[in-house]
């Protein structure tokens, strides 16, 4: 064969194999509902008062949390805030997912994700391109990117607007930025998350979520919102308690007979060692009583 | 449509240039090589900005943002010319009238400043010159009066200050076909604070009365008060309308950080609002500043907006916030 036969014929391989490569891509299409068992008093009736319980969380986030008053959420502006992507998957929801390709050469050019709970939308673009600057505006759900590792999609989402990691009142900022590893075993997806914040976090936090295909996608797909006025108060006020004043927070550690230190987060509660301090206060606790 | 265009332009340029010496098939492959380079250099150096140091950004409807020259810039451009919110630092001036000929080359009509301080208003003199109004002159520099009395004060060239101020709660008019309105709040981040509102671009630039960077710049001095931020942000979130679920619609312009929606406001305002009632509660128990500072009643702000060094501290804006309540007691 000449020198320009092989070359030719480099080509032809070239072209003929990486279709196959782009298609031999698992594909997460499809209509996907949670599984809640995991985590389920966090994600289902919610987080009690006062539980940071296994959260990296700064000594600021925690005086977020206490001084969180849920009440913030009867000011108008604020009853139609929506779950960021950093919380939105732990809650009851349906997401929807399907690609979108580049009709001429079928690459995937972005895969889409339609959440039902508070209507939203996510763009993951597989296309290679940059995140904004970081003077662009901020979203719900962020700026996603992705790329397959083998099987796994990972996603990197940035601009995120700041909201919470647990419903109790400890928040996430404006400078998160979210990992998400998407794994599809037949009918299960496997979700992985990885949020680092530098201004709540000292330590990446991490969570875990399984989907179940949904052959017969029933149920509501929508959330409308409209804000009313539930309260009468004045423009410049904000409820929220002022620092030592929230008796609440500690009721958590009363009622499920933890040490108040426990259910305080950060970092080293998150690891087994902490098992060996958590015998010492509760050793300290019952000598104290 | 981009993707033909480009197409469009480079087969025209093979067949001028080198239809002799290349074949059909190697102009399509050189077209869709540079077609696939440019889709990937293109959203590249439109994040950039035309200039290394001054990036703009396309916000929405007829304004702009340039990023880079001390405060925010915005910028309006329409068929009657072009119209800048605070031109930004002297030493930038260059650099932000080549980043607007980027976007437009119609005449600078008008300049508007949110406020007084240089950051803003510093490149006021040569960006009037580079324009002109209708009548010929340099472009009009707006402002609220205080704004005036303050930079006279500090001995400003005449050339420029604002001569062109309101006094009232507001001034409007029509420009580049939609309304603009400036908003006075008192007493805010200084005495002559402006809130500039393009309604059918339905964007606000906020000035610092809002910054997504730091903790609200209160300058006493010159006559700020924490309360007047308050309201100021309360001003703002009362004409954003979002667009859906608290998201889009009105985009706001911060004096210094990010472009921002009425959730992002809400946020700030929620933060001034309970640092200034923390401090308050402990002016009320006998605090003094130095128990007030090390009691760190901002501390759930402080890896967001705080600093330790700067123009702007932790402590400075706790002082300032102690301060303006102590002497409203």
């Amino acid at each position: 064969m000449s020198r320009w036969g092989v070359i030719r014929l480099l080509v032809l391989l070239v072209v003929l194999l990486v279709p196959l490569r782009v298609s031999a891509q698992v594909n997460l299409s499809g209509d996907w509902s949670p599984r809640q068992h995991e985590d389920q008093p966090d994600r289902g009736p919610g987080p009690e008062l006062g539980d940071y319980t296994g959260m990296p969380i700064t000594d600021g986030a925690r005086l977020y949390g206490d001084s969180w008053d849920a009440s913030r959420l009867t000011i108008p502006e604020h009853q139609c805030k929506v779950h960021g992507s950093p919380y939105i998957y732990r809650g009851p929801l349906q997401v929807r997912i399907w690609e979108e390709k580049n009709l001429r050469t079928q690459e995937v050019v972005a895969i889409k994700h339609y959440i039902s709970t508070y209507e939203q939308s996510r763009t993951i673009w597989m296309d290679g391109r940059p995140h904004p600057p970081e003077f662009a505006p901020h979203t719900w759900q962020g700026f996603s990117t992705g790329r397959w590792s083998g099987d796994i999609l990972t996603v990197t989402t940035t601009h995120i607007k700041s909201e919470w990691f647990r419903r109790n009142g400890i928040p996430y900022s404006d400078r998160t930025t979210l990992i998400e590893h998407y794994i599809r075993h037949g009918d299960v997806m496997s979700h992985v998350t990885i949020a680092t914040d530098p201004v709540n976090l000292t330590e990446p936090y991490i969570k875990s979520q399984e989907f179940v295909i949904n052959p017969r996608p029933q149920g509501n797909w929508l959330w409308p919102c409209e804000y009313v006025e539930e309260v009468d108060r004045s423009k410049d006020e904000v409820p929220h308690y002022l620092p030592g004043q929230n008796s609440f927070v500690f009721e958590f550690a009363a009622r499920h007979g933890i040490p108040v230190e426990a259910t305080r987060g950060g970092a080293e509660t998150m690891y087994p060692e902490y098992m060996k301090r958590l015998r010492t206060l509760a050793t300290r606790d019952g000598a104290a009583k | 449509m981009s993707l033909s265009l480009k197409l469009q332009d480079c087969r025209i340029a093979g067949l001028q240039k080198g239809r002799e010496r290349l074949p059909e098939g190697s102009i399509r492959t050189f077209c869709l090589a540079l077609s696939a380079i440019l889709q990937f250099c293109i959203p590249a150096i439109s994040a950039q900005g035309p200039i290394p140091d001054i990036r703009t950004l396309h916000v929405q409807g007829n304004v702009h943002i340039l990023v880079g020259a001390g405060g925010n810039v915005a910028v309006q451009i329409g068929d009657e010319g072009v119209l800048v919110v605070d031109p930004g630092l002297a030493s930038t001036s260059d650099k932000v009238l080549a980043a607007i000929r980027q976007l437009s080359d119609k005449p600078i009509r008008w300049i508007v400043n949110t406020h007084m301080h240089p950051d803003h208003t510093g490149a006021n003199e040569a960006v009037s010159k580079a324009g002109s109004t209708v009548s010929g002159q340099p472009a009009a520099i707006v402002a609220h009066e205080g704004v005036l009395t303050r930079m006279t004060e500090a001995n400003i060239p005449s050339a420029g200050r604002p001569l062109n101020t309101y006094y009232g709660e507001t001034k409007d008019f029509f420009f580049n076909g939609e309304s603009i309105v400036l908003y006075h709040d008192p007493a805010a981040h200084t005495d002559g604070d402006s809130i500039v509102f393009f309604r059918r671009s339905d964007v606000l630039v906020a000035g610092d009365i809002y910054v997504t960077t730091t903790y609200p710049v209160i300058d006493l001095k010159n006559g700020g008060g924490v309360q007047g931020v308050i309201n100021g942000l309360n001003r703002i979130l009362a004409l954003a309308v979002p667009e859906h679920q608290q998201e889009g619609g009105t985009y706001v312009i911060a004096g210094h950080g990010r472009v921002s929606d009425e959730a992002d406001v809400l946020e700030y305002r929620d933060m001034v609002v309970i640092v200034r009632d923390r401090i308050r509660d402990m002016i009320k128990k006998g605090m003094t500043l130095e128990q007030v500072k090390a009691a760190k009643p901002s501390l759930d702000y402080d890896r967001q907006y705080g600093a330790e060094s700067g123009l702007w501290t932790t402590a400075m804006f706790i002082e300032a916030v102690f301060r303006d309540l102590s002497a409203k007691k």
